[in-house]
């Protein structure tokens, strides 16, 4: 990676030309829809298409710009590929799916992976051609990381596999898998007794089983060891350091200068898109948004939206902040996804008989497109915690409640 | 839907004035405090209000020619809120629109005249309101020609501290044309002004009867009086926005410390988490009131306001109408049997929250403005 950082020229120059790429080559639509994050890839035709385009990103030039020149990336400053990223959103780009390795697997590995770990990792996480998926979830652990149980025994040069793991994403299409076990159930505390694997997913006694979602499609698979053998050159940052492990892996997501390769993570939904897209509705024989409280309500969500925004933008004032000093910053995951659940129900609602299709039928609107993402956002209210989860976390630590 | 503008800012100077008026509003405004003003006549400490004009905050928006700082309104926002989260009631926020609309018309001899003593700690209210309706365009008070002076027919109704008040700015119809003037309290007859009573204790406002008052012509503001007067109604929105903003604070933080040290059936009450969350709830709807406040702060200028900050003002309002009246509402029943009486602090900012919604528009009177201003 070079250190030199670019000028606000050299960074405009290379922004008109990301730009002028993606006005030729980000894809028509494919006609069917595609997924808005990598954890609704439910079909072989959207995995085909996202693993294509994702190739063709990276064929160009333009995924992990920033990751060394010998495993497949250019070398290149960090604000570069955050240029690209940009564009990416801003051209409305199909997402670069494969998520669990250009933002947690793979900066993880070029931090503390071996050589060996590099050179047979790195290139096929830009070029799509392994996927990633992640097992750090259980089913009877959910948002309880360090309670782990999955076990992992040390035999020879192999570790021998037991238990399973759920909401594994993509895991019927996966090459490899973050693995977090517990190599020891009998350490004081139970952080320490788990390690960090990157371990094949194909392979005797490792089955997938896909789990359906409420949308119809799969996506996730819940993932089961039964006397798996995995080689013990897989493990990574020494065996119980498994937590800190995963937890350093978490912070690359945020962003390029991170570690992430970058790319479009997700299909951003706006209330803008809704209202643009139900200008056509009609209520009581007139155009939706001439109804008074159709319009209350969508002030109500324009507003929610701008206060993420500005939320953003305030939790880097610090006078501003002094009083509740973390507020801000922990209430995001809990107001952006509920904020989305609303807005996306509320999308669904407003589309009056329209609004009983689905996805599949020709009379909907933009192909379902809300059905689903209502659907869809659970993932972000349940999921990395849930939503009272984080209710307790907040009123714990910002506001100082007794532990519930 | 237009790209939304998303400047969100705190000058050093604001940020001086949120650190001064913090620790003043605290020293001066304790529940003691506050408590023993509420059966008071004039409602404020007159002491406090000669420290908040040497201060200089009276004259934060006022240029310096006229003796203030010529910082903008931006910056009373921070002492508003700080006068918010103490419950500290003068006639601050009325004084300030006065002195706004002076410098807003242009008005240079009235300027001259006035505001150096408004500056100086001299109490100035505004009339505009005749009838419950915040939506009313129509002026129905009128002034007309009497002998080259102007006379009076109307009255106004929720003029704040009109019993003190040295001037009042009175929106009439002239000739037609909706007009400003300024009004001294001597130009009033007997009986003019009677005391209303209001639901947040900490509040004085009057009915004033201006019919018969006499004032020269010179004391007509000039400029489009429509446009000003849009103006000041989005600024007194967005002020008392960010004072409900900071009241929504304190009410907050009180009924937190009541949920950490009650305990019932064995355990403190702040462990279940149906009280718990709803204290996220109302959290999270004072930090999005703030972020609107400072957004608007950021954007509120001494020119005309343009339709982002007219959009970011009504936003403010609606937001931090709503957060107060949730947070205290939340307030009374979670203090149980203690919240239900007058005793408990929770009844402060119940009845503030219901008097503050209403000021310069509702949350609903806002949002079916910026349907207009985002959906159209």
């Amino acid at each position: 990676m070079s250190d030199h950082a670019p000028s606000a020229s050299e960074l405009a120059d290379f922004r008109a030309e990301v730009s002028g790429w993606l006005e030729e080559h980000n894809p028509a639509d494919p006609g069917f829809l595609l997924p808005q994050t990598f954890m609704e890839v439910g079909s072989d035709q959207q995995l085909d298409f996202l693993r294509e385009w994702q190739h063709k990103l990276w064929s160009a030039g333009y995924l992990g710009v920033h990751w060394p020149e010998q495993y497949g990336g250019r070398g290149m400053h960090p604000a570069f590929q955050n240029e690209i990223n940009r564009e990416l959103r801003r051209h409305r780009t199909p997402i670069t799916f494969n998520v669990i390795g250009l933002g947690w697997a793979g900066p993880l590995i070029l931090d503390i992976g071996t050589e060996e770990d590099k050179a047979k990792y790195i290139k096929g996480i830009l070029s799509a051609e392994d996927i990633w998926c992640q097992g750090f979830s259980e089913p009877d652990h959910g948002s309880d990381l360090g309670n782990a149980q999955t076990r992992a025994v040390r035999d020879g040069d192999d570790y021998i596999v037991n238990g399973s793991k759920i909401w594994t994403t993509m895991g019927n299409y996966a090459k490899y898998m973050i693995l977090l076990a517990r190599t020891d159930p009998t350490t004081k505390r139970k952080y320490d007794g788990l390690s960090f694997f990157l371990s094949p997913m194909h392979g005797t006694g490792i089955d997938t089983r896909p789990i359906q979602k409420i949308t119809g499609e799969y996506g996730f698979t819940e993932t089961f060891f039964t006397d798996a053998r995995i080689p013990a050159s897989c493990l990574i940052g020494g065996e119980g350091n498994g937590w800190r492990v995963a937890m350093q892996t978490l912070q690359y997501e945020r962003g390029a200068a991170a570690g992430a390769a970058g790319g479009q993570v997700q299909v951003r939904v706006s209330i803008a898109d809704l209202i643009d897209e139900v200008r056509s509705v009609k209520r009581d024989g007139a155009p939706l948004l001439e109804d008074p409280v159709v319009r209350d309500r969508l002030v109500q969500l324009i507003m929610d939206e701008k206060a993420l925004g500005l939320a953003d933008k305030r939790s880097t004032l610090g006078d501003l902040n002094s009083d509740y000093p973390m507020s801000l910053l922990l209430s995001y995951k809990l107001r952006v996804s509920e904020y989305q659940r609303r807005m996306r129900q509320y999308g669904l609602e407003i589309q009056g008989g329209l609004g009983g299709l689905y996805v599949g039928d020709e009379d909907t609107i933009a192909g379902g497109f809300w059905q689903r993402a209502y659907f869809n956002n659970f993932a972000t209210t349940i999921g990395g915690g849930t939503s009272q989860i984080q209710c307790n976390i907040i009123g714990e630590q910002v506001l100082g409640l007794p532990k519930s | 839907m237009k790209k939304s503008n998303m400047a969100i800012g705190l000058s050093e100077e604001q940020g001086m004035l949120l650190d001064t008026a913090r620790e003043f509003c605290r020293d001066r405004s304790a529940i003691p405090a506050v408590r023993a003003l509420l059966q008071s006549e004039s409602g404020f400490d007159a002491q406090v209000w000669q420290e908040i004009a040497e201060l200089g905050w009276l004259g934060v928006a006022v240029s310096e020619a006229h003796g203030g700082s010529g910082l903008g309104m931006g910056s009373a926002i921070p002492i508003v809120e700080c006068m918010g989260k103490r419950l500290l009631s003068t006639p601050y926020i009325t004084t300030l629109l006065v002195a706004e609309a002076l410098q807003r018309a242009q008005s240079h001899a009235l300027c001259e005249r006035h505001l150096p003593a408004i500056v100086g700690g001299q109490i100035a209210t505004l009339a505009l309101l005749e009838s419950e309706d915040w939506g009313e365009e129509t002026i129905e008070l009128t002034a007309s020609d009497a002998g080259g002076d102007l006379q009076l027919a109307g009255s106004k109704t929720q003029v704040a501290y009109a019993a003190q008040a040295e001037l009042f700015l009175v929106s009439a119809t002239y000739q037609n044309e909706a007009r400003l003037l300024l009004v001294p309290a001597s130009a009033l007859g007997e009986g003019a002004v009677r005391r209303q009573t209001n639901i947040d204790e900490t509040r004085r406002s009057s009915r004033v009867d201006f019919t018969g008052a006499t004032v020269s012509s010179d004391h007509l503001l000039s400029g489009d009086a429509a446009a000003i007067i849009r103006d000041l109604r989005l600024l007194g929105a967005l002020l008392y926005a960010a004072e409900a903003a900071g009241s929504t604070a304190a009410c907050m933080d009180l009924t937190v410390d009541y949920l950490k040290t009650r305990k019932q059936f064995g355990h403190l009450i702040g462990s279940y988490q149906s009280l718990k969350h709803p204290m996220v709830e109302v959290l999270c709807d004072m930090d999005n009131a703030r972020s609107f406040v400072y957004h608007a702060a950021t954007l509120v200028s001494e020119a005309s306001l343009d339709e982002d900050a007219e959009s970011a003002c009504r936003m403010a309002k609606a937001q931090a109408s709503e957060a107060l009246k949730f947070a205290a509402d939340r307030a009374v029943q979670f203090h149980g049997g203690m919240g239900f009486t007058y005793e408990c602090d929770a009844q402060l900012y119940i009845r503030r929250a219901q008097w503050s919604q209403q000021a310069f528009g509702d949350a609903y009177h806002h949002r079916k403005r910026l349907a207009s201003l985002l959906l159209d």
